[in-house]
């Protein structure tokens, strides 16, 4: 037997009008963390669910415990050892904690001839998990109570619950607090010493180069190398993903803020726990960072913002004239936009082509006979944005579940870039984007700023934000606990307020 | 070899995707040859009437499926209109009369104030009723088809209405400019359907109705106000229905509260069968069409081949299940 548990050799998968995958490789190790890395749309989701099952490979060979497999649904990936972790959650929200990790797999016992579930056995299983892991969930609980984030960890619980010999983690972190990324390193520690290899996708350079033994590059589709990670840089790894050198991370600033503009008045929440009594001011051409920490209620205050959530006060000014917003759709009327945080929840229409999901907010606008809709337009911004952002579509007809995480999300931006909105609230634009692609995304939204319009970019990204923001709100626990610019523009202040109602 | 096995596949692909319309074509053909009358005349113009009845109301309801609502309270609907229709359209001398002193009325005039009606009456309050109120579709438009059928029978008396004006009647059972294959109904059901297939491709309303029916969630925050959509969807989906209720009194030269029962449920099955995602966000006018049309045929066949009635009852509801587990396995099989 080989020193690897798993070789894929010279795997090729196409969808219609794409070669997703053309020839790629990837050898793990046991007891191995290996990265996988490359932009948006290099293949490295669908390289992961061919071996999973998901998707059926047209070619190539999967070696794994030295004997040649081919797995043709997930089930007989888990039977196997091979456990997933997938960029989109698939949760079921109103089952409890330990149901959603043995989805599928319930313990059973007999009673006389007859199997029924070991719920005993299933919540006791579960507890004993979550209390190895350190997490002091509740097995019981509903998978809704939690966060995102803990949702994020209760799915990687699952993938561990199988017993796995690979794991594969399709950016894991995305949604995670620094703390709950210690948590999971811990855990992949743990595993890693019990033999397991490990498969790791994410665009997070420092996660990749703090946990990983091993490297592996893709770029579209092809296999460029891999690399011991300890011979690695994040310059060189994005060199070699991109192909060519990046010198900056953030582009120059272009805008200079002007005179405030945008005014949000003493907003608090119907519910005690969440957002009260605040109120900020942005400037025109100005690009506003928010800052805190998971659960500091800055994404409910700019969804109470745009009417989404219930509110007992709250203000909204432009220019000094009272905006009434009761809906997302008087917001956009009056010019204020939202990029939300959950891409799938609240951000594509899966089955409608890029197209329509690019011109959905702007069907209004763009007229002919004050009736129709004018495609030809819409189609023209279409392209242009698919230009622009370099977005990786076969067409612009092509459904836009058919993308790369990455990709969806660019569309999503494009959208309310059509939009050409005065104030552009962002919340985590990013998420899930390549180093290239975000370097794209920071430039547009500069130009925008530079244009006049005001920018309010939520982000748990502190160095991102300190990198293209003129000034940060800080935010805790509902409240804002206040502003940093200039000099003040670190991590430590921003750290300090963002921490100052916690012990 | 492996193009040949990629065309292979998507051969097969396209048989299972469109597999029923397959086979009832063919099976069509078939029974075309053993009896020429089925490609007869009387026939083609028959089933062209039947099917443009039911594309109009398949039309109403695919709005509403596309929007992942639901309309059970179609058929009543068509079913009532057409009363109404044919108690405004007797002849001046008919003694069961039911309002003796009214002459006759410009149908046309019957027809528009009908569909105007309907769509601020049952259409208005069925969306009330699934957007404000938060009811669920299904159970929303059933408690609406009961209650409608309810007045209808006191609106009827539960009795037949007959003795319609010739004008109403010839109308339904004529030709365009003379055309044998060409019904006058069938006019009214193309271009119903262009104007469908306009305001659903090429209008914002189109364009919103199908974001969301692909994520609800993603359109209110694109600004699409979904109570204000729904509520249209229904008003439009109750003025089709109104038409189709007066198409279909003229072509049965009478009514009664019994008309277009159910009708509902083949709307949806023609949809289904055509292509309209039972999941929201998809459907084509032309699927549409086609669906409707390929179960009608379906059911002439069998009556042409002496199948009992029973038994087609058997088969379409065989027909229905397999057009939405292979629509569904489109969803499922991604590989
Ligand atoms: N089901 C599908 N149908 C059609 N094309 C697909 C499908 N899944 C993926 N693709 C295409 O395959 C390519 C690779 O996508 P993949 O999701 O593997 O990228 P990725 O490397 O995971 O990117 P990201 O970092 O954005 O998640 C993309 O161009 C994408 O559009
Ligand atoms: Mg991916």
């Amino acid at each position: 037997m080989s020193e690897y548990v798993l070789e894929m050799k010279n795997i090729c998968k196409a969808f219609p009008g794409v070669q997703a995958l053309n020839n790629a490789n990837l050898a793990l190790k046991a007891g191995h963390v290996h990265a996988l890395m490359g932009e948006n749309g290099a293949g490295k989701s669908t390289l992961m669910k061919c071996l999973f099952g998901i998707y059926k490979k047209d070619s190539g060979q999967i070696i794994y415990q030295g004997e040649e497999i081919n797995n043709r649904d997930p089930f007989e990936a888990l039977n196997r050892g091979i456990a997933m972790v997938h960029q989109e959650l698939l949760p079921i929200p109103d089952r409890t904690i330990a149901e959603n990790i043995y989805v599928g797999r319930y313990p059973v016992k007999k009673i006389g001839p007859i199997k029924v579930i070991d719920h005993k056995k299933m919540y006791n299983d579960a507890q004993a998990l979550l209390d190895e892991l350190n997490l002091n969930f509740d097995a019981h609980a509903k998978l809704e109570t939690l966060t995102a984030s803990q949702m994020q960890l209760v799915e990687i619980c699952k993938a561990l619950s199988a017993d796995a010999k690979i794991v594969i983690l399709d950016e894991p972190t995305a949604s995670l607090t620094l703390k709950e990324v210690d948590k999971l390193f811990e855990i992949i520690r743990q595993l890693t010493e019990k033999g397991c290899g490990v498969i790791y996708i994410s665009h997070k350079m420092d996660e990749i180069l703090q946990i990983s033994d091993e490297i592996t590059i893709m770029r579209d589709g092809q296999y460029i190398g891999t690399w011991d990670a300890s011979e690695m840089t994040t310059d060189m790894i994005i060199e070699k993903e991109v192909g060519r050198e990046l010198k900056n991370l953030y582009p120059p600033k272009i805008n200079t803020p002007g005179e405030p503009v945008f005014e949000v008045k003493d907003f608090c929440s119907i519910h005690e726990h969440s957002f009260q009594h605040c109120s900020f001011e942005a400037r025109d051409g100005e690009i506003l960072g928010v800052a805190g920490l998971v659960g500091a209620q800055r994404t409910e205050l700019m969804e109470a913002i745009m009417g989404l959530r219930g509110t007992t006060s709250g203000e909204v000014f432009f220019k000094g004239k009272k905006l009434n917003i009761k809906s997302p759709s008087d917001a956009i009327k009056e010019g204020v936009t939202l990029l939300t945080e959950d891409r799938r929840g609240s951000g594509i229409f899966g089955v409608l082509s890029v197209a329509d999901n690019v011109g959905i907010a702007s069907v209004n606008d763009y007229l002919l006979y004050r009736m129709m809709v004018d495609q030809k337009k819409i189609n023209q911004i279409v392209d242009k944005s698919i230009g622009e952002l370099s977005i990786k579509t076969p067409s612009k007809k092509t459904q836009i579940q058919h993308l790369s995480g990455g990709n969806q999300q660019k569309v999503i931006i494009s959208r309310w870039l059509a939009k050409d909105p005065e104030v552009l609230i962002m919340d985590e634009p990013t998420r899930g984007i390549d180093v290239g692609a975000k370097y794209e995304i920071y430039s547009i939204i500069g130009r925008l700023a530079k244009e006049g319009k005001t920018i309010i970019m939520v982000s748990s990204e502190m160095p991102e934000l300190i990198g293209v923001c003129d000034r940060i709100m800080v935010m805790c626990e509902g409240q804002i606990t206040g502003f940093v610019e200039g000099e003040d523009m670190n991590q430590e202040k921003i750290m300090e307020l963002s921490t100052k109602f916690i012990k | 070899m492996k193009e040949n096995k990629f065309n292979l596949k998507k051969v097969g692909n396209f048989l299972i995707n469109n597999g029923v319309v397959i086979l009832i074509i063919i099976s069509a053909i078939i029974v075309g040859v053993d009896n020429p009358n089925f490609f007869g005349k009387y026939n083609i113009k028959n089933l062209l009437m039947n099917v443009s009845v039911r594309a109009v109301i398949a039309f109403g309801i695919a709005a509403v499926l596309i929007m992942r609502n639901n309309d059970l309270s179609a058929g009543r609907q068509v079913g009532f209109a057409g009363c109404i229709a044919a108690t405004l359209l007797q002849k001046a001398d008919y003694v069961q009369k039911v309002y003796p002193n009214l002459p006759p009325l410009n149908m046309w005039l019957v027809c528009a104030l009908l569909m105007i009606g309907f769509a601020l009456t049952f259409g208005l309050i069925n969306g009330l009723v699934v957007s404000k109120m938060h009811v669920p579709a299904f159970i929303g438009t059933y408690g609406m088809q009961t209650v409608i059928y309810g007045i209808c029978l006191v609106y009827t008396g539960a009795q037949p209405i007959g003795g319609l004006i010739d004008k109403y009647t010839d109308w339904a059972a004529g030709s365009f400019l003379g055309l044998d294959f060409v019904p006058n109904l069938g006019v009214v059901a193309l271009l119903v359907g262009l104007f469908i297939w306009f305001l659903f491709n090429h209008t914002p309303f189109g364009k919103k109705m199908y974001a969301i029916g692909g994520n609800p969630n993603a359109a209110s925050v694109s600004g699409i106000n979904i109570d204000r959509m729904t509520i249209l969807s229904y008003m439009l989906a109750a003025a089709l229905f109104a038409l189709a209720g007066f198409m279909l009194g003229a072509k049965a030269g009478g009514t009664s509260a019994a008309l277009a029962a159910g009708y509902e449920l083949f709307a949806i099955a023609g949809c289904t069968i055509g292509g309209v995602s039972t999941n929201g966000g998809i459907g084509k006018v032309s699927g549409i069409i086609i669906g409707v049309l390929v179960f009608e045929i379906l059911k002439i066949e069998m009556q042409f081949v002496g199948v009992d009635v029973a038994y087609t009852y058997v088969v379409q509801g065989i027909v229905i299940v397999i057009a939405i587990a292979l629509d569904i396995r489109k969803y499922i099989a991604r590989k």
